[in-house]
């Protein structure tokens, strides 16, 4: 191709990218650099007009906060044990769904049901399920005999924070069974008839070959799950409000915000939320080598 | 490679390895049985729930009763329904929008060689991984200036933040997959990139844009964050914050009964939609993750 041509394919592809851009900028970057920009000042949300600089002082005042670093801790122990948890139930569905087995494709679709269920209704589902006198699990735990009188599950504490995770693997699982299974299909099975032919064990040709050929496509599904994690608002807001034993880090960002209207200083919580984020990314990316093993 | 060790299994009648053959299929089977039940429990369990009047609703009968009146009560609610339709309009809305700006920018992305195509896709796909709250204050600033405060047109606006990068991602990975050599010919004759794009590629996308169309309409429907944070009054309410905001008096009081009726209202077409459109769905979603 001429260099005349190839500068009139470069000017037409920005020209295609003009919506792209037009609109990256006004809801992403524009808004991001006000964001930050009101971090440094002492505005108020109900007069956006007036306010004057204040240096790193809502930065400091978020980090010598008790609160913020509760949050910070329910925030980081609900994302890890979440995703860690999806990851395994999700491998492990994902391999029981790709074995040539009658009900495989009625399984298949019912996995989604859960993932297109709003996180809201799905709150509220669990919530009921287990709610302490009428809900179906303390129903069932105590005729089975397991415990002799109702749990109070969302009353409060760890508790509460293990009911927060069960419902979010319920909810996110099926992504990570998707993405895995998608994986395994990219592998030929030419491989493991190979290994099953030289009689190598099955729980073997699973280490050594599955889970291998397997990584790439849960390093981008663990990446993905684990900043959609971090970033969890919306099902610890429904169940619990602003109950400080599970107060996230949005949470806590939206409350200074909103609820406490310190723009200035909700500003500089969401920064910290911004580098945290950007910071598990990195480390992720670094640690299972995306960038080579995926690429873009 | 070495720690394999290569034994050979003791011969056995054909007979025994049909017995196991069996016995992992009928454990497998259990297995799926289990999952099925694991996923699908839930949603059934509302449904349940939403049928059963007064105490029925406290005694756990694990097949429905049938009663409805809770979601003729619903359909009564000019609020509830209003949400509905606030709903609606948002989400088709912002399903149009990204599409349409997702599809420009596919084209470009995947289709034409210019040097920054790369940092394009990175950042894309950064923005689409950002936490929402990390803008709140920003997009406050910019709802309110331009007039949008307590208006569903403002969570439009506000949701193309997210659908816009995952469209744009998605349409990318399938017009890739279309071959190149579609387009040669249009190209030989000097045909322009915007009547390639909509008179060669267009008529064929719609598979991959009905599956995008749909996942974005999804995350459209489900957002939460936003819609509570942007609209203030009930009736300028989306359905999942209308949902999320449902009390009673106190914690002994709550409307358990109306709520699941509500749940098993708004989510009810998402999952016929989706069990329909199943393999498209299963395609996208996974196209720009695992082959991107």
């Amino acid at each position: 191709m001429s260099e005349r041509l190839a500068r009139r394919d470069h000017r037409a592809a920005w020209l295609f990218l003009t919506p792209l851009v037009f609109i990256l900028i006004l809801v992403a970057a524009w808004p991001l650099i006000r964001s930050i920009y009101f971090s440094f000042t002492d505005a108020f949300l109900d007069d956006l007009s007036t306010y004057s600089n204040v240096g790193f002082a809502n930065f400091i005042e978020v980090i010598t906060d008790r609160t913020w670093w509760i949050a910070v801790r329910n925030t980081a122990i609900f994302a890890v044990i979440s995703v860690a948890l999806e990851t395994v139930l999700g491998l492990m569905i994902a391999l029981l769904l790709n074995q040539a087995i009658p009900g495989r494709g009625i399984a298949r679709a019912a996995i989604l049901v859960p993932w297109a269920i709003p996180v809201v209704v799905s709150a509220k589902i669990w919530e009921w399920m287990l709610n302490d006198q009428f809900g179906v699990l303390n129903e069932i735990l105590v005729r089975l005999g397991i415990i002799d009188h109702g749990i109070a599950w969302t009353a409060g504490g760890s508790l509460l924070m293990g009911v927060l995770i069960f419902a979010d693997v319920w909810m996110t699982t099926p992504f990570m069974v998707l993405l895995i299974l998608a994986g395994l299909q990219l592998i030929s099975s030419e491989i493991f008839e190979a290994a099953e032919v030289d009689g190598i064990p099955a729980w073997k040709r699973f280490r050594s070959i599955t889970l291998p050929l397997l990584r790439p496509a849960i390093g981008v599904a663990v990446l993905f799950r684990m900043l959609d994690a971090l970033r969890m608002f919306d099902l610890a807001y429904v169940i619990a409000a602003s109950n400080e034993s599970v107060m996230t880090v949005s949470i806590y960002a939206r409350d200074r915000l909103i609820s406490f209207q310190e723009l200035g200083v909700g500003s500089a919580a969401s920064t910290w939320v911004f580098l945290l984020v950007g910071l598990v990314a990195i480390v992720i990316i670094g640690v299972l080598r995306l960038d080579k093993a995926a690429g873009t | 490679m070495s720690e394999i060790s290569f034994k050979r299994a003791p011969r056995r009648s054909p007979s025994y390895y049909r017995m196991r053959r069996r016995l992992g299929v009928a454990l497998q089977m259990a297995a799926l049985f289990l999952v099925m039940i694991y996923t699908l429990f839930p949603y059934y369990w509302a449904f349940v729930s939403s049928t059963k009047q007064g105490a029925e609703l406290f005694r756990s009968a694990l097949l429905p009763a049938f009663n409805f009146t809770y979601y003729r009560q619903l359909l009564d609610n000019s609020v509830f329904m209003g949400s509905l339709v606030n709903s609606v309009y948002v989400a088709v809305a912002t399903t149009f929008f990204s599409l349409v700006i997702g599809l420009s920018a596919a084209y470009a992305l995947g289709r034409i060689d210019f040097p920054q195509r790369r940092a394009v896709l990175l950042i894309v796909l950064m923005i689409s991984i950002f936490p929402q709250v990390v803008v709140l204050s920003g997009m406050f600033e910019l709802i309110n200036w331009m007039g949008l405060f307590n208006r569903p047109s403002a969570l439009i606006l506000t949701y193309l933040l997210s659908t816009v990068p995952f469209t744009t991602w998605i349409l990318t990975t399938f017009i890739r997959e279309f071959p190149r050599e579609l387009e040669e010919a249009a190209i030989i004759d000097g045909c322009s990139h915007f009547r390639i794009l909509t008179k060669i590629l267009l008529p064929l996308m719609g598979p991959s844009l009905a599956s995008t169309g749909i996942l974005a309409f999804i995350l459209a429907w489900n957002e939460f964050l936003f819609a509570l944070t942007f609209t203030l009054t009930d009736e300028n309410r989306t359905v999942p914050v209308a949902i999320g905001l449902i009390a009673g008096n106190n914690r002994y009081e709550y409307p358990f009964g109306q709520i699941m009726a509500a749940s098993v209202t708004v989510t009810l077409p998402l999952i016929i939609v989706v069990l329909i459109f199943q393999r498209r769905i299963v395609a996208g979603l996974t196209a720009g993750a695992v082959k991107g």
